[in-house]
């Protein structure tokens, strides 16, 4: 991949940063922000003419929103991107392996049980988390030798159970299953705190993602050429898993569940520009942030005021395309 | 398996029909026994009686004696208009009046053994949630289906209704009228032109209401605006709004009615990212409502339009 390349995808992103930003059920004036935007740069100094009213509303409330989304969508196409180089399964997604139905539980359970809005993230964080865990697991034991289809199998038990404690979880207390809907179909707060909270590991995983991309390319020549040329395919493909799985539980538990990123994103990629995970990867993440603050401005814009969860947005897009790369993957097999 | 659930159900099923059967000939005689010391004559109403409930028309052969409400605005209506000593069961979510008979039924997921379970010989609800009417309706129990309400006459109609089902026709027209006069007062008395804003919260999130429903109707009374009824009509009645629209819209008066749920107050709400500006909070309009009696169209729909005509006369003055 030439420079080249990724200096469009940036400059893609900026765009959606920058339409993210100026969109708004507010109606902020655009030249207002993209001066205030301005003033905020080292060394220039800008008048933006905004109240302070909509000042206040553009770096708390939509600044922060636009950064939680696009580091949200960034991670959950990334995740995605390591997932399918670790299955080599074109379909995975940062979902499969139990982490949305660990979430999905345990976000439920703490809005059940104790009730405290900021404790949700957090949990949610560890129920995506321990779905993971879980699945490995299991897939380790159960499987002999634990070969990557009995790991996907794995998740997909995993996953079901914990769909059915989730289910029976929210019998507690029916009248909160509207929070609880709310909070699976996703939804990108605006919240400095949150983004804050996301950053550490957002930084983490794409590191370690980011330095395994020559390793998954390797791997998805074979377990045996990897070990010819000197990868241990077993721990690759583990700090790959754990590194994906923190960046989706981070997202997951800042965004609630948001759908198909994780699969739309890499394809997209790859259609665009190869199959090489060394390029796959960074482009995932940078064409993951635009998509999700673009699908989080279609939410808070189509029905302005009201919003729309996002997943709503994400999968409306999702689904469609996941279909079509089902075909065209299928017509590809032998 | 499935047999023998079915006979079991049956065999519990049977029982109160039974029973039912039993009571609705001695019934003129049991009425006049059982409710000696509350003067039968004036407060007996007549039997057998039809009401028109949300699930058509509905006979109720003789004066009922086991009531079971699992709607909390139903159970406030039964006992406003006298019908409480007839109540033997309410479900999980009625916290009002305090000595209704509380029990662990749902409205939300009712249960028909459990709900049959407790012998009633008449079941008041608010939705048909998985097939519970006709479910109930084969074993014999008449059936109150009494939805939400989309107006204030709902209201009046369905206190009325269950005043004539449970033999309390005078006394429900009492609370009808009280209720009606103490209303028609406070929004008479209240400032109509001042064109004040406002926001009712549901939920943090944040949920609201628009003027199409029964509780965005009572601001309407006031001559209030309400914001959220800017939000299209696809997002239904009840919108989850943009926290920027809310920040940017600056009502004047902030009604909050998810203080019990979500811990919600002027407080929490200045805490909120870009919130803390909003002009209810420096001129504190900010009015915690409870949030069951916000969420029920029951009788204490005027203690809610007390609290609104309150804070209205005070953002006017």
């Amino acid at each position: 991949m030439r420079p080249a390349g990724y200096l469009a995808a940036s400059a893609a992103l900026v765009a959606c940063l920058l339409a993210g930003l100026v969109a708004g059920a507010a109606g902020i004036p655009v030249k207002g922000v993209l001066l205030a935007l301005l003033d905020r740069l080292p060394l220039v100094s800008a008048d933006p003419g905004l109240s302070p009213v909509e000042y206040g509303l553009l770096f708390q409330l939509r600044v922060p929103r636009v950064l939680l989304a696009a580091l949200v969508g960034g991670m959950l196409a990334m995740a995605g991107a390591g997932y399918q180089g670790v299955f080599r399964n074109p379909l995975a997604d940062p979902y499969l392996l139990g982490a949305a139905a660990g979430a999905g539980f345990t976000a439920t359970l703490m809005i059940v049980l104790v009730d405290v809005d900021a404790l949700v993230p957090l949990a949610a964080f560890g129920g995506a988390a321990g779905g993971v865990l879980l699945a490995y697991a299991l897939g380790r034991t159960a499987g002999r030798g634990g070969g990557t289809a009995t790991l996907l199998l794995a998740g997909i038990a995993v996953s079901s159970f914990l769909s059915a404690l989730q289910a029976f979880a929210q019998q507690i207390k029916v009248d909160r299953l509207q929070r609880i809907y709310a909070w699976i179909l996703g939804g990108i707060g605006s919240d400095w705190s949150q983004v804050r909270m996301v950053l550490p590991y957002a930084a983490v995983s794409a590191a370690v993602l980011l330095a395994h991309g020559r390793v998954l390319d390797v791997l998805s020549v074979g377990d045996d050429e990897a070990s010819g040329l000197g990868v241990n395919a077993a721990r690759a493909r583990l700090v790959i898993l754990c590194a994906a799985s923190l960046a989706t539980a981070s997202a997951v538990a800042v965004g609630g569940l948001i759908g198909f990123v994780g699969v739309v994103v890499p394809h997209a990629v790859r259609r665009l520009a190869g199959g090489s995970y060394r390029v796959v990867l960074p482009l995932s993440l940078l064409a993951g942030a635009g998509f999700l603050v673009l699908a989080d401005l279609v939410a808070r814009t189509a029905l302005a005021p009201a919003e729309l969860p996002i997943g709503v947005v994400t999968a409306f897009v999702g689904a469609p395309f996941f279909v079509a790369v089902l075909r065209a993957t299928r017509t590809a097999d032998p | 398996m499935r047999l023998l659930r079915m006979a079991v159900a049956g065999l519990v099923l049977g029982l109160p029909v039974l029973a039912g059967c039993g009571a609705s000939d001695p019934a003129p005689a049991a009425s006049t026994a059982a409710p000696a010391p509350a003067s039968p004559a004036a407060t007996a109403g007549t039997f057998p009686v039809t009401v028109q409930a949300g699930n058509g028309a509905v006979t109720v052969a003789a004066r009922p004696s086991r009531v079971v409400s699992l709607s909390p605005s139903a159970t406030e209506m039964l006992f406003a208009v006298g019908a409480g000593p007839q109540v033997v069961a309410v479900d999980d979510q009625s916290t009002f009046p305090a000595e209704a008979p509380k029990t662990d039924l749902s409205g939300y997921k009712p249960n028909a053994e459990a709900i049959i379970a407790t012998k009633p010989d008449l079941v008041v609800l608010a939705n048909d949630t998985g097939g519970i009417v006709a479910a109930l309706g084969k074993v014999g129990v008449p059936v109150l289906l009494e939805p939400a309400a989309v107006k204030l006459d709902d209201s009046y109609d369905q206190m009325t209704d269950l005043g004539a089902a449970t033999g309390n026709t005078a006394k429900a027209q009492e609370a009808v009228t009280a209720m009606r006069q103490r209303i028609d007062t406070l929004t008479a008395a209240a400032p109509k032109d001042k064109k004040l804003t406002f926001y009712h919260e549901l939920d943090s999130t944040p949920y609201s209401v628009t003027s199409t429903t029964f509780i965005g109707q009572i601001y309407g009374l006031f001559g209030l605006v309400n914001i959220a009824d800017e939000a299209p009509d696809p997002a239904g009645g009840y919108p989850k709004l943009s926290g920027e629209f809310v920040v940017k819209a600056d009502p004047d008066l902030v009604f909050l009615a998810d203080t019990k749920c979500c811990g919600q107050n002027k407080e929490t709400l200045a805490k909120r990212p870009g919130w803390g500006g909003l002009s209810a909070i420096a001129k504190d309009q900010v009015v915690l409502l409870d949030d069951d009696i916000a969420s029920r169209w029951g009788p204490r729909v005027a203690d809610l339009i007390e609290t609104v005509g309150a804070a209205v006369a005070k953002a006017a003055a």
